[in-house]
């Protein structure tokens, strides 16, 4: 970008705003308010997990099959991935000095995240709707 | 990836240890290992929707020694993300930030995190351990 003789723009002038890479506080922010998500769900998933240590197979699935914690399981697994996205980002960009590796990791986690969730997502559906 | 050689901080092993700095890296370093630890959420749901004999293989996996010894490793991660995750979250609405608050709540969030681990696995194991 800085090598564009034709910009004649002050890099400050890039900065502002919305910053260089035009996303603004959006990671910082989805961060911060997916973190508030999880201080909930995850206690929520732990005791949930913990009523379950002795139920056999029939008692677990008729747990996950009400509606409230089909629901919350879902909402559970979204929150989780895209934190865990946006933190293993901030820990590739930090780390990974080579920028084909960093851009292959940062693409990599994307796709193993929305996999996993629709995985998970399904399965929920699957227990909850009885299939 | 600088074109500019941008001078470097000091490397870490030329200051002292302090607690603040322990709880800065562990925090790195648990939503790391919290960020494997979806995949077995994901897992467990996945073998719950597959059947029986599936969800039977996942607790034999979780059940065993080396699987007992990463979920009391992932749960001690969980709490200790959480506990730091308030603090941070805290501090992130501009609290806490005299040096002696910012060590106390080090230190609150590293016993804490071990505190809550032990409940939970004193109630797991008293009740008859996992799976």
């Amino acid at each position: 970008m800085s090598a564009n003789a034709k910009d004649l723009r002050n890099p400050l002038k890039r900065a502002r705003g919305l910053g260089s890479a035009q996303s603004g506080v959006g990671h910082w922010w989805t961060q911060r308010t997916t973190a508030v998500a999880l201080i909930v769900l995850g206690v929520w998933f732990v005791i949930l997990v913990l009523g379950l240590l002795h139920g056999d197979y029939a008692t677990a699935r008729a747990a996950v099959a009400k509606p409230w914690n089909a629901v919350l399981l879902i909402a559970f697994l979204v929150s989780m991935f895209w934190h865990a996205v946006l933190g293993l980002q901030v820990v590739i960009e930090d780390y990974v000095h080579t920028r084909w590796k960093e851009v292959t990791l940062l693409v990599v986690i994307k796709f193993i995240a929305v996999l996993c969730v629709l995985a998970g997502t399904l399965a929920v559906l699957r227990i909850a709707l009885g299939a | 990836m600088a074109e500019t050689q941008r001078p470097l901080s000091p490397h870490l092993q030329i200051y002292k240890w302090q607690v603040q700095m322990v709880t800065s890296i562990l925090h790195r370093a648990t939503g790391i290992a919290l960020s494997v630890g979806t995949l077995i959420v994901v897992w467990g749901l996945v073998s719950l929707a597959a059947g029986e004999d599936a969800f039977h293989q996942f607790k034999i996996c979780m059940g065993s020694p080396l699987g007992m010894i990463l979920m009391i490793g992932w749960t001690w991660s969980l709490f200790y993300h959480l506990c730091n995750g308030i603090r941070h979250l805290v501090q992130d609405a501009g609290a806490g930030y005299a040096i002696a608050q910012f060590v106390r709540s080090s230190w609150l969030t590293v016993i804490g995190s071990l505190v809550l681990t032990l409940i939970v696995w004193g109630y797991v194991l008293s009740a008859g351990g996992a799976a």
